[in-house]
């Protein structure tokens, strides 16, 4: 509130007195009264904040609560202290996930590695797949074939986390000699197409860490790539039909066409859902890495999350957990701000 | 008149269907496996002779699921916290949606903000458990010792649900809410009778999504409920799957059927019923993804 006097007071020229500015007087009774008004209002509409009510408590409770617990990466697990000796424990846990050589932090390291890089090759290869399939969809003219792929290949993505990552383990299973097993049938597949040998197939995929990165991926693709394609699909057949003539009568063959016409006209959705991804780089899917990792490939497969999970959930450190994974999100966060920023100044076009 | 095809466009064409057909096959393939592999005989299951078809029929791998008790529990708590879970969150996100589409709401921007925050960071896994467990009391303190109703009410809200559900709110025309007004509508009454009719297509879409994720729960079914016997199908499937990779249990295992096969058979039961329900929601499943594009 202010509360000069010039504010108030109006030189008025025509007496040569000071006068009352009323105009202020009214501000600063708003102004004044701000809380009160509020008040008001919402009283007088109650039934519409009510309405808002338990969504703001959910998300209150279930999401914003995690958060302060979170601060828990700041303090001592150490309840014989008061709360302000508990908050002095300031970077400790951070300290120990940075100092070099300890097995605490080489595990960390790995695992945040982990996490990039999975989203990384997630990027390079499961972005643009959901393109191709959906340029490819274009050009199948047949509606009764389109709409049989489109079921077929959509259909991965209706399988939850558990019956999906059960497959694959099935499909890629070890041999177990003892009770006379064979080896999973894509393992098979692999041995007899000459990719893998005998042993590895035997040994078991996913026991293997070289593996580990290939199988999340190629999971990944099988699952989402014809879902995904959805929107890309439904961007490619907005484009007029007028806007193929006259690249042809300007001479296009298919090639100019797709650069010319097709790939302009789809890529807004395509910077939207590179921003999605890029936003999402720090945040793999822990549920997938949890379902499919074991302790043999934990070089390859551990990521901040299940890093997290372990230390925290099983082992009970939460300090040593919270601490990596606000190291995890706080990066993340950046990650969106910045991509939404980029995609912004650069096209016009954005997420939030 | 028909245009003739050029080499180029001729070789993409046939490139295309040739690896839609390729990929379609990848997708379908590991689906029809384990169909064969739930019914075939235990031979032909554990020595790799089964390709595609299934080879000796049988179906004790079906009949061995059907007689456990454990499955249709599980089967029918995942169904309590679909139904349950869906109704709970589609009824705070549409409340909290309409109001959030109405202009004169105070501090909208913020309460606007108080949802995209929670898309841009999440707490993370270990403070989510911390809370979950002080919930866990809390309900237990107040009552309520079954953890699914936990699973139910706490877990599944999604920001960008409700950004949707905003979205469509905010097409309807204003003119028709006040001509619902005049006629003495209540504030309830002019979403149940204006806002949710005309956003229908939008509201099943989003239904869809969070029954869809309900279905689909494991991880905090399985950190969160404690009685077994409470526990989700997908916790159910797991549980088995870890069974069954130990050796121990492989090695002493002598039915006529194949252990691998109760997986399956498995897998192929929690499929089934999406594979029915399929067909109908697959529009709107497109619909939703189309409507991903957020504004503002």
């Amino acid at each position: 509130m202010k509360m000069k006097a010039d504010d108030y007071l109006v030189y008025d020229a025509g007496t040569g007195t000071y006068k009352e500015d009323a105009e202020q007087l009214v501000r600063d009774d708003v102004e004044k009264h701000y809380w009160l008004n509020v008040a008001r209002t919402i009283a007088k509409d109650w039934r519409l904040y009510l309405m808002l009510l338990p969504m703001i408590l959910v998300f209150l409770f279930w999401r914003y609560f995690p958060m302060y617990e979170l601060l828990g990466c700041f303090k001592v697990d150490d309840s014989t202290l008061d709360v302000a000796d508990q908050l002095y424990a300031g970077f400790t846990y951070f300290k120990q996930l940075f100092s070099g050589g300890t097995s605490l932090s080489t595990t960390f390291w790995a695992a945040f590695r982990n996490t990039f890089l999975l989203s990384f090759y997630g990027l390079c290869f499961g972005f643009p797949m959901p393109i191709i399939v959906a340029l490819f969809f274009n050009e199948i003219r047949s509606n009764i074939m389109r709409s049989f792929l489109q079921v077929a290949t959509y259909l991965p993505k209706f399988m939850s986390t558990v019956v999906m990552t059960s497959l694959v383990t099935m499909l890629v299973r070890q041999a177990s000699p003892l009770a006379g097993m064979e080896m999973g049938v894509i393992s098979r597949f692999l041995v007899q197409l000459g990719i893998i040998s005998q042993e590895t197939g035997a040994a078991g995929l996913l026991n293997n860490p070289g593996f580990f990165r290939a199988i999340y991926q190629i999971s990944g693709i099988w699952e989402g790539a014809g879902y995904d394609s959805i929107v890309f699909f439904a961007a490619i057949i907005a484009i007029s039909p007028t806007s193929y003539e006259a690249a042809q009568i300007d001479g296009a063959g298919k090639m100019a066409q797709m650069k010319y016409v097709v790939l302009p006209s789809i890529l807004s959705t395509i910077v939207i859902m590179l921003i999605n991804r890029i936003g999402s780089l720090l945040n793999v899917g822990y549920e997938k890495v949890l379902l499919l990792y074991n302790t043999n490939t934990y070089v390859t497969a551990d990521v901040v999350s299940t890093f997290a999970q372990r230390y925290g959930i099983t082992d009970g450190l939460v300090g040593i957990a919270s601490a990596a994974e606000m190291l995890n999100n706080v990066v993340g966060m950046l990650l969106v701000i910045a991509a939404n920023t980029i995609a912004r100044k650069a096209s016009d076009v954005s997420l939030y | 008149m028909k245009r003739k095809l050029e080499i180029s466009e001729l070789i993409f064409k046939i490139l295309s269907h040739v690896f839609l057909i390729v990929f379609a096959i990848c997708c379908l393939y590991p689906f029809l496996y384990a169909i064969s592999a739930a019914i075939s005989g235990r031979e032909a299951v554990e020595y790799g002779q089964l390709v595609l078809f299934p080879k000796d029929l049988q179906f004790e791998a079906f009949g061995n699921m059907f007689n456990n008790n454990m499955f249709w529990n599980s089967y029918t708590n995942t169904l309590f916290i679909t139904f349950y879970g869906t109704l709970w969150s589609m009824g705070t996100s549409i409340l909290g949606a309409y109001a959030l589409s109405k202009k004169r709401l105070l501090f909208r921007k913020t309460f606007n903000f108080f949802l995209v925050f929670t898309m841009w960071f999440s707490a993370g896994l270990v403070p989510q458990y911390l809370n979950y467990l002080n919930t866990k009391e809390v309900f237990n303190a107040v009552g309520i010792t079954d953890d699914k109703w936990l699973v139910v009410i706490a877990m599944g809200m999604a920001a960008m649900n409700i950004i949707l559900l905003r979205n469509a709110f905010e097409g309807v025309p204003g003119e028709i809410e006040e001509a619902a007004i005049v006629d003495g509508a209540t504030e309830f009454q002019v979403l149940t009778r204006v806002y949710i009719p005309m956003s229908k297509s939008t509201i099943a879409t989003v239904a869809l999504f969070f029954a869809i994720s309900r279905w689909n729960g494991y991880f905090w079914a399985r950190q969160m409920i404690s009685n077994l016997n409470e526990h989700p199908l997908q916790v159910f499937i797991r549980l088995k799957l870890e069974e069954f990779q130990d050796p121990d249990i492989m090695s002493a295992w002598n039915e006529a059927y194949a252990a691998d096969s109760v997986i399956y058979a498995l897998i192929v039961c929690s499929i089934i019923p999406v594979l029915i329900i399929y067909p109908f929601i697959q529009k709107y499943f497109a619909k939703g993804v189309n409507m991903g594009g957020v504004k503002e």
